[in-house]
């Protein structure tokens, strides 16, 4: 018996009224090409959508499925025939493989086709009746059962299913306009992505990049996390900025408590611009208030202040474990933790300034036009595509 | 055409396996520990294909730590857990069927103040899961045991073994599968397995390829010192190509179905068995790929060369037990009488092999067989 097609249900999506198909549209497309089996085929219903599956392996599917944001819950459907045997015995093997120990359950039978010669309270008896000799510990309560076993019997054949998946919940991914997001390497920015994708959001991933002082290897630390993130809906665009210049300027015109601020400055500046450039609404960034000298309230406010671009901090109130433990449940905690030196690590004040003054910082930086050194990094930016299809060893293994 | 069935000692690999492995050598050449961006690169393929591993074993990617092969995988398990764990105890449980791998590793222990009870297989060759259970002691930190025979294919009971340690919290199980590995299948959840051995050459990959599953928890002390490679569990400038040509062997065998094998096995089995003069050692419900047996009063190396004569080669015992001129230790160990085990021969099929070289097989046999038994008889 093979799972034929997979029934999903939304979530907040179907408190939407009008525009709801914008939604579904755009889940449909982010389940297709997330996919990319050309035999799967996508249907998208007002209030369900269904994935027919055409021969592919459902648990391959579900792997994928439960990172799908929009979707509330899934569920695995079989086809059968009219032919009553054929329909108990799917529902026998049904409950068998959903069952863990002991369970209660009960039959919920749809009959669209009315021609059907067994009424529904006479199928849930057949079916039920057929389900409880056939298996041991199952007993049915028809008002809280653990297992709901559904048919719906239609003209063209019944369908059964059993089994009930949790989905990521949110919003497809791209439903809600698009933001850009600082993207350090570190264990909060990606987690950070991560809640954003869940609301809608599509990414455009800027991460700020200083050879020889950082590594390969730390550019493709945050292309794995980039392309992590992509599991959550769709593609991410990762752009690198040459950040060599700007920081070691920063670094002979600032004094030194003040570089760290200024370097956060120049990073706003540029995302502000890379934002304009990509459509791009808002900025996204992983700060969550106190943890790190730039993420007090007064550093936020002396950053901030070169722009009016809304900058959205999804975790801002968030605590550091908490964070972690999202990151483990993302797959980028392990990414994250490899100790490759970043931009923010190089070029560290002793002591930077945890309550810098706007006023000052804006005096600092007055004595040199940065706006060169910022067209120039925007210039030499380098974006790549994620996921990235890495062909070439793709092949070779 | 050479009709190979000796595919226990030695696969051919498959062409596209040889096409990555001179294609990777060329193009990730650097050294995957450099700073640089071709060495990167190199590090990349090899955590890709640890992926690629890990994914089609459903196992964790830090749980595979690449090594040269089964040899060094049974000796990094054995002796890598002996060592780490002396402190808990010094006693091994381990079989009398064990490739010298394993074997030869445990008398080495035993060399150095270990014990080791090496317990004795039933005539079938097969190990019984009771018989673990009696060799165990509170000094014991380790039971290893294969999967399949090298030399008679027979199937140990792995999975209830493995089942049984799990009453003996403090004791590991280490599984050699280099014989069985995408053959027989094997859960290693269900089974309970520590660590487990696999070669790259035994599955139409390249020699000096292999790996060691390692579950996550568990700790071996590394044989090598070095520059701490493979997290630090195997020192020494890893094999790219070797490692990028062992993930590709392993995602072929995912399409290719090794029942396939049994068919011709089970066509040969059939054959002899009609014929009087032939003893088959390897039990029904075995490997698929492996048939052992005698033909009595013919030396096995004497019928491996006439057989080699009409293009056929297959081999007497294991190939690495073979050059010692000894009857197999395997053998005695069932209580094969020491004439039957004097002329045993081994044949091991592939997905290579066909039918067609299966009939061949009997018929140089009916050919071979009376003609040297007849000079036998004029020497007698």
């Amino acid at each position: 018996m093979n799972y034929d097609r997979i029934l999903i249900r939304y979530g907040e999506m179907s408190t939407k009224g009008r525009n709801r198909s914008k939604f579904t549209n755009k889940m449909k497309s982010n389940i297709k090409r997330l996919l990319a089996d050309d035999r799967i085929q996508v249907e998208a219903q007002r209030d369900r959508m269904f994935i027919y599956l055409n021969g592919a392996s459902f648990y391959e599917v579900k792997e994928q499925l439960l990172h799908v944001s929009g979707i509330q819950s899934f569920s695995p459907v079989v086809k059968t025939s009219q032919e009553l045997d054929e329909m108990k015995e799917a529902a026998l093997e049904l409950v068998k493989r959903a069952m863990i120990g002991a369970t209660t359950f009960k039959v919920e039978t749809r009959r669209a086709d009315k021609t059907f010669p067994l009424d529904t309270h006479a199928l849930n008896h057949e079916i039920g009746g057929h389900v409880l000799r056939g298996t041991e510990n199952v007993t049915v309560d028809v008002h809280h059962p653990n297992l709901t076993l559904v048919v719906e019997v239609r003209q063209e054949a019944v369908y059964l299913s059993c089994e009930t998946y949790p989905g990521a919940g949110g919003l497809p991914a791209g439903a809600a306009g698009k933001a850009v997001l600082l993207l350090s390497g570190g264990l909060d920015s990606p987690v950070a992505g991560y809640m954003m994708m869940k609301r809608g959001v599509e990414i455009e991933a800027v991460h700020f990049f200083s050879p020889p002082y950082t590594s390969e290897r730390a550019k493709q630390k945050v292309m794995d996390l980039a392309d992590t993130l992509t599991k959550y809906g769709g593609h991410v665009r990762l752009h690198i900025v040459p950040f060599t210049h700007i920081q070691e300027t920063i670094h002979k015109q600032v004094p030194e408590n003040y570089t760290m601020t200024s370097t956060r400055r120049m990073m706003m500046r540029i995302a502000d611009r890379i934002r304009e450039q990509t459509g791009a609404l808002a900025i996204v960034t992983g700060e969550s208030l106190g943890q790190v000298a730039s993420q007090t309230m007064e550093s936020m406010a002396a950053i901030n202040n070169v722009t009016n671009t809304p900058v959205l901090r999804p975790l801002i109130a968030s605590d550091k474990l908490d964070i972690m433990d999202t990151a483990r449940k993302i797959g980028t905690h392990d990414i994250s933790i490899l100790p490759y030196e970043d931009c923010c690590t190089i070029f560290t004040p002793a002591a930077p300034k945890t309550r810098p003054r706007t006023e000052k910082v804006q005096y600092f930086e007055s004595f040199l036009d940065f706006e060169p050194l910022i067209e120039q990094a925007i210039r030499d930016t380098e974006t790549i595509m994620l996921p990235k299809k890495e062909k070439e060893m793709d092949d070779l293994l | 055409m050479m009709i190979y069935f000796d595919n226990s000692a030695t696969t051919m690999p498959d062409e596209s396996v040889m096409d990555t492995f001179v294609k990777a050598g060329i193009r990730f050449f650097a050294n995957p520990s450099s700073l640089h961006s071709p060495g990167m690169e190199a590090e990349r393929l090899i955590e890709k294909a640890r992926e690629q591993i890990a994914g089609l074993m459903k196992v964790s990617t830090d749980e595979i730590i690449f090594t040269s092969g089964g040899t060094e995988s049974n000796n990094l398990a054995i002796k890598g857990v002996a060592s780490f764990y002396k402190g808990r105890g010094r006693h091994i449980v381990t079989t009398m069927i064990e490739h010298p791998s394993v074997f030869e590793a445990c008398r080495d222990l035993e060399k150095s103040g270990y014990s080791v009870t090496y317990v004795k297989p039933d005539e079938n060759g097969i190990v019984q899961k009771k018989e673990i259970e009696q060799a165990i002691t509170g000094e014991t930190v380790l039971v290893s045991v294969m999967h399949v025979n090298n030399e008679t294919g027979a199937v140990q009971p792995v999975k209830e073994i493995g089942k049984l340690l799990k009453k003996y919290p403090s004791v590991l199980f280490h599984v050699d599968d280099v014989q069985g590995f995408g053959k027989v299948p094997l859960d290693l959840q269900a089974a309970c397995v520590d660590l487990l051995s696999v070669s790259g050459h035994k599955l139409h990959g390249l020699n000096g390829t292999g790996f060691l599953y390692k579950r996550q928890g568990v700790q071996v002390a590394p044989l090598f010192s070095g520059g701490g490679q493979e997290r630090g569990f195997r020192s020494g400038t890893e094999n790219v190509s070797g490692i990028a040509s062992l993930a590709k062997a392993i995602r072929l065998l995912q399409q290719s179905d090794p029942e396939k094998t049994r068919e011709m096995t089970g066509f040969i089995r059939g054959q002899l068995i009609k014929r009087e003069w032939s003893i088959i050692h390897t039990p029904p419900q075995s490997a698929p790929h492996i048939l052992h047996f005698s033909i009595p009063g013919i030396k096995g190396e004497v019928l491996v060369h006439a057989l080699e004569k009409e293009e056929i080669i297959v081999s007497t015992t294991s190939a690495c037990s073979s050059k010692q001129n000894k009857p197999s230790r395997i053998l005695e160990a069932m209580n094969v009488n020491r004439e039957h085990a004097a002329s045993a021969i081994r044949i091991s099929l592939s997905r290579y092999n066909t039918m067609e070289e299966s009939v061949k097989f009997i018929d140089a046999l009916d050919r071979i067989v009376p003609v040297l038994a007849k000079k036998r008889n004029e020497r007698t």
